[in-house]
């Protein structure tokens, strides 16, 4: 018998006589009340992960971008980058080492979550492939006010389990040594957030 | 590579050996303190936790009713998506098809996820044994690695080692296998961390095939779900050309809408945190973004054992975020290597006997024992698993399993003296001269005992042939007359 067989039949003989009735679930987390005020809670806990964050107006944005980056940075663009970035080059499926090349990377987000400070791509064109935002040592990403809800129930309701996500709460970190977080250890070190609107 | 927990010695024996390391006290008593803090602040940020703890129980516990069901539907939604599915009964078979898709692709070496499943599976010494080096990614999974250590903790597996201890490894052994420890490297967890980030990078770039394991599996989509901190996990899963993850049969979830439990609870529960720095889902191949080949091991190595026995089963609800370990008055004195197993801790002392059953290594039945049966695990548990109440059973287990009609060889002195109890207490007549013999007894031990209880009744000290027992317990005198015969005598108080 196939591996396969062996394992359902075990499953199956496992669970022979047991009560399959289901357990109820408490749903109370999917609809908790209000937060007042999402962005200004999602500023505050994207900042206490020690990522830089700030708001600006729609107009800004450029200036915000250009700001964000250090003098002379490299810097790689997802293939339909929103914001033009001067001296920005676009990924063209670049490969690993040549993406280790960049310095700064500035990319769009589909969803913010203020509760956990968490910024969600989902890595379409505005996004990029996933080692676009990972490879090099800056993130600037650049969210929409709009696009930021509650929770993480709230998220998870919007995303499409199909798309590949990533889940990005502030710069990596490692908790590793002592049990100390300390930031910056394979991904970007830097993560800079900017919430239009 | 690294060590082997195999030929370990029981537990309270090893404990004996850790308990002496006033080090590794130390070290563990900061670093539990540390977490345990963080944890209580962020768990009281959510107001219903409580009542997310009974959803993810709940969750699981559905899920395990039917998991036949959702098994077969994670392998469809995998392979409609791309990913080639691949069942292990045990962890042979597991080892032996990463190793094949190794030899598929003729790669000397594979960069890995920390994944809990493939140290259960000793993934890396049977790679090595094809000649392909595995180098683990993660930063406490590298500094055991390096060390040539044992992993001693679910989350942070040199939770063990202080940094000064962490910066002489890296300095001694970095260069032996790759871009060597920076010069002059302090013991400042910064530099350290950057240390580990130069020197993995290289191995990031030019690696083709990455192993993981997985947090959770959707059946409905075939999503895999890995969580983590570093970026190591991203770079694994994103960078090279083949992915193999392999996946314990308890990882599935129905939904993907059932996620929004689990990603509440864990971080909280693992690192204390609101939300750990980078969460990675895929749904098998995605065209033009990361592995084009993927491969799926669902491993069983005793899951499906542990599914069938009814009260232990809750402990396949475990989403390895080591809250029970952090909280535990025995691990944080005697630390992980104790255990003699991956999972140590309280998950492990219940997770390994339901894995490997009872009566089948003197290592593995020591561990129920390893427990004062506090409950401050399950109290930590996200899902809620009643670790004591499983400890207890198991505890029955590995006596039963030891019983004399079981086992060969010399009965034990607690089976005779408790088939020698049940022959006396079967009938009153019987029981009658019992108390008449324990009787005398008492009034000898009354005149000659020189111990004195609470209360004024006399009591014996150490016993000829029962030293290990009376050694630290003073034993009462009998009473000299027994109730029933102070009833008969009185008229019940009467007169």
């Amino acid at each position: 018998m196939s591996a396969r067989d062996d394992i359902l039949q075990a499953v199956r003989r496992a669970l022979a006589g047991t009560d399959a009735t289901s357990v109820p679930v408490p749903t109370g987390h999917r609809d908790r009340p209000a937060t007042a005020d999402v962005v200004e809670l999602f500023v505050e806990r994207v900042a206490d992960y020690r990522a830089v964050v700030e708001r600006c107006s729609v107009d800004e944005v450029p200036d915000a971008i250009w700001s964000a980056l250090p003098a002379g940075a490299r810097v790689v663009l997802p293939p339909e980058s929103p914001w033009a970035v001067a001296g920005g080059t676009v990924d063209t499926g670049l490969s690993a080492t040549e993406l280790d090349g960049f310095d700064a990377v500035v990319t769009g987000a589909t969803v913010g979550i203020a509760e956990t400070g968490t910024i969600v791509l989902t890595h379409g064109p505005g996004e990029g492939r996933r080692a676009l935002t990972l490879v090099p040592d800056l993130h600037v990403c650049v969210i929409r006010a709009g696009d930021v809800v509650a929770d993480v129930p709230a998220a998870i309701r919007l995303l499409d389990p199909l798309l590949a996500q990533t889940w990005i709460s502030g710069p990596s970190a490692t908790s590793d040594i002592e049990l100390d977080r300390v930031e910056g250890v394979h991904g970007p070190r830097s993560l800079h957030v900017i919430v239009v609107g | 590579m690294s060590g082997t927990f195999v030929g370990m010695p029981a537990f309270p024996e090893a404990a004996r050996a850790a308990l002496a390391d006033s080090q590794l006290r130390s070290n563990l008593a900061h670093a539990t303190a540390t977490i345990r803090a963080k944890r209580a602040a962020v768990v009281a940020e959510i107001e219903d936790w409580e009542e997310l703890r009974v959803a993810g129980a709940a969750v699981k516990d559905n899920t395990l009713a039917h998991l036949d069901e959702h098994l077969v539907q994670l392998e469809a939604a995998l392979t409609a998506r791309g990913a080639r599915v691949h069942w292990a009964r045990d962890a042979t078979e597991a080892c032996a098809i990463v190793a094949q898709v190794a030899r598929d692709h003729r790669v000397e070496e594979v960069v890995k996820v920390k994944s809990m499943a493939t140290q259960e599976i000793g993934l890396n010494e049977a790679l090595a044994a094809e000649g392909v080096a595995a180098w683990e990614t993660d930063l406490a999974e590298l500094i055991v690695q390096l060390g040539d250590d044992l992993p001693s903790h679910i989350l942070v597996p040199a939770i063990h080692r202080n940094r000064a201890e962490i910066r002489e490894i890296f300095v001694r052994r970095m260069k032996d296998v790759g871009r060597p420890a920076p010069d002059g490297l302090v013991d400042d967890p910064a530099r350290l961390a950057e240390a580990a980030r130069l020197h993995l990078r290289e191995k990031f770039l030019r690696a083709r095939m990455a192993v993981s394991g997985a947090n959770f599996a959707v059946a409905e989509t075939g999503t895999l779900v890995v969580v983590e901190s570093e970026g190591n996990g991203r770079m694994c899963l994103t960078l090279p050309e083949v992915l193999v993850s392999v996946v314990g049969i308890e990882k599935v979830v129905p939904t993907w809408a059932d996620l929004d439990v689990f990603l509440q609870l864990l971080p909280r529960s693992s690192t204390g945190e609101r939300m750990n720095p980078y969460t990675s889902t895929w749904s098998g191949v995605t065209p033009g973004d990361g592995p084009q080949e993927v491969h799926v091991v669902l491993l069983d190595n005793g899951r499906t054992r542990a599914l069938a026995d009814e009260v232990g089963r809750q402990a396949l609800r475990c989403i390895r975020c080591s809250a029970c370990l952090n909280v535990c008055p025995v691990y944080e004195r005697t630390g992980g290597h104790a255990y003699g197993s991956v999972y140590p801790g309280p998950i492990g002392a219940i997770l390994n006997p339901l894995l490997r059953g009872p009566g089948v290594d003197a290592q593995v039945d020591s561990l129920p024992y390893a427990s004062t049966l506090c409950g401050a695990c399950f109290e930590a548990c996200p899902v809620r698993i009643d670790i004591p109440t499983v400890l207890v059973e198991l505890r029955a287990q590995v006596v039963d399993a030891h019983r004399p009609e079981n086992r060969a060889g010399a009965p034990k002195p607690e089976a005779v003296a408790m088939k020698a109890a049940a022959w006396w207490l079967r009938s009153g007549d019987r029981l009658r001269r019992l108390e008449r013999l324990s009787s005398a007894f008492g009034r000898v031990a009354d005149r000659f005992g020189r111990r004195r209880l609470p209360g004024g009744r006399r009591a014996l000290g150490r016993l000829p042939g029962a030293g290990a027992w009376t050694g630290a317990r003073d034993l009462p005198a009998p009473p000299t007359e027994s109730f029933r015969a102070w009833w008969r005598r009185t008229d019940g108080g009467r007169s």
